[in-house]
């Protein structure tokens, strides 16, 4: 409103027919052109970018400003972690094993997680019974920290790799399950009544209305429990150490021996592999559901 | 398919009182034929949706029977209902794919259809990218896929704009032409109401009552400018009238 008020003096009382008047609208200022491509990459690259130079900065000062000498192995400057962490093969090539070991015990914990999530998830849609007696021991299962059932857990499945991926599985179940009953049941009410007319079976109702809308919940769902799945892997590592070495191993015996580069270069490492199953999934979601998916929807 | 000798549609002294104690229709009683578009105009809350509900056997009346063919009934909601993960063509195979035809005859089906409510060159469109129109067209296509005897309208175009509300008119008009079914239209509207219809019924609020009835004379096809005949707006006037409780 604003861009035409100034030449709206000039009408005697024709406020009204100015502000209708296409040639006004016309002369305001057309809008900028769109910015170049290497603008806009650098409007998303730049702040990320200078944010990491600064905190890099940072930690040159805590390294070599406020520790001295003696005391400089709690945080070594960035650049011997990345010469003894990932450019000295042997400790580089044993993280990445480590790292495998325990992205493949994630992976096992995830699918599993899932196989259990969405059988009780499906259970719990087709009958409120089920969900009635199912979900509290949800909850419980959920609420109970899972240091607490460590001791249990190496009780019952030793300390080896089926404990480990024991401690996933829990960790990524609920997820799953809140998020696949969610999904199922948010299919439209004019949908469902569509397939009543038409007289649906339970199944045809499952695999063509409830699981389809359920799609987007359970990959919101899937990404969080992946990447939960991924702690799951190095908590249960950290604890149980018999059997293949996996990263929780190697940052608890890098802890143990002052390793501090290569305890930095295995935490900065996890980490990526975290982001790396994150986006996997991510990706996984825009390939099935992007096409017709509007975010924001909600489930339809 | 059985052909009643009371019409394809009958309701015979249905009664409706939810659980809560709301009263939502009492003693309505009315047929439709083939070849008949009866369309019931009230105002909102006055149980005109619950009528198609019953009709369709979604819900069950407290009293009274309906008489219908249920096996291809036609119901068009008052949204589009389309499933959002398959294009236009799937949706519309739908029915016929729930009624276990061949793939060969749902696409020929739904090809036929897209067509008729000329959706053509949307087949591989997502209803997201579908504007409200354009969805409810295929809603309309979806249902006519089984070439329904009776076809149920639940005021499938209130969410609509005016003028494309028009074109839907028109085109559901056409549709009743060519197919010959016999249509039972809901809506709040009474200039839809007038046009579209060989018979518009009125009915009161709370309990659901029809308080009156009118044979529309008009002969299809009928022109959008119908509606600024003085006829159209003598007929539209009576209903208005009829619906503010008025007696005719």
């Amino acid at each position: 409103m604003s861009l035409t008020d100034d030449r709206r003096t000039t009408g005697d009382g024709a406020d009204l027919g100015a502000a209708d008047d296409p040639e006004l609208v016309h002369e305001a200022p057309a809008p900028a052109p769109p910015p170049p491509a290497w603008r806009r990459v650098a409007a998303v690259a730049l702040p990320p970018f200078v944010l990491g130079v600064g905190i890099l900065a940072f930690w040159y000062f805590i390294s070599y400003g406020i520790l001295e000498e003696r005391r400089r192995f709690l945080l070594r400057p960035p650049h011997q972690v990345i010469d003894k962490g990932f450019l000295d093969w042997d400790a580089f090539s044993t993280i990445l094993g480590g790292l495998w070991s325990s992205t493949k015990v994630a992976l096992m914990g995830l699918s599993i997680a899932i196989a259990i999530g969405m059988f009780l998830a499906i259970i719990m849609s087709q009958a409120r019974m089920a969900e009635r007696a199912i979900f509290p021991y949800m909850v419980t299962l959920q609420a109970i920290p899972i240091l607490a059932i460590v001791p249990l857990i190496s009780f019952w499945f030793g300390t080896g790799q089926t404990s480990r991926v024991v401690v996933c599985v829990i960790i990524a179940l609920f997820p799953i399950i809140v998020n696949t009953l969610f999904g199922l049941q948010s299919a439209e009410r004019g949908a469902h009544d569509l397939f009543t007319l038409h007289h649906a079976n339970r199944l045809t109702r499952l695999r063509k209305l409830m699981f389809p809308a359920a799609l987007p919940a359970i990959f919101a769902g899937l990404r969080i429990s992946a990447g939960l799945s991924v702690i799951g892997a190095v908590v249960g590592d950290f604890f149980f150490g018999r059997g293949e070495v996996g990263i929780g191993q190697l940052l608890r015996r890098y802890a143990n021996r002052l390793e501090g580069e290569e305890l930095l270069a295995a935490v900065i490492m996890t980490s990526a592999l975290g982001v790396v199953v994150f986006w996997t999934f991510g990706l996984l979601q825009t390939l099935v559901i992007g096409k017709w998916h509007e975010p924001g929807s909600g489930g339809r | 398919m059985t052909t009643t000798t009371t019409g394809s549609l009958a309701f015979d002294r249905i009664g409706m009182v939810f659980p809560d104690g709301t009263e939502a229709i009492r003693s309505v009683s009315f047929t439709v034929d083939r070849g008949e578009f009866v369309t019931v105009v009230g105002p909102s809350g006055c149980g005109k949706s619950t009528l198609l509900k019953i009709a369709s056997g979604l819900l069950d009346p407290t009293s009274g029977a309906v008489v219908v063919d249920r096996d291809r009934l036609g119901y068009v909601f008052q949204d589009a209902t389309l499933l959002p993960w398959r294009t236009v063509r799937r949706n519309v195979e739908l029915l016929a794919e729930l009624h276990g035809l061949p793939a060969k005859e749902r696409h020929r089906l739904a090809a036929d259809a897209i067509q008729m409510v000329g959706l053509e060159g949307f087949e591989n469109h997502y209803p997201k990218s579908l504007s409200g129109g354009m969805r409810m067209r295929c809603s309309l296509a979806r249902t006519l896929t089984l070439s329904p005897p009776v076809f149920l309208f639940d005021e499938p175009f209130g969410a609509v704009d005016e003028i494309t509300r028009e074109h839907l008119n028109e085109e559901t008009q056409r549709l009743f032409q060519a197919e010959g079914f016999a249509g039972l239209f809901i809506t709040h509207s009474i200039s839809e109401a007038v046009f579209l219809s060989t018979r518009v019924l009125v009915m009161s609020a709370r309990p659901g009552v029809l308080v009156a009835e009118f044979e529309i004379p008009f002969d299809y096809p009928r022109t959008p400018d119908l509606r600024f005949e003085p006829e159209f707006a003598k007929l539209s006037g009576e209903v208005s009238h009829a619906l503010r409780g008025g007696h005719t």
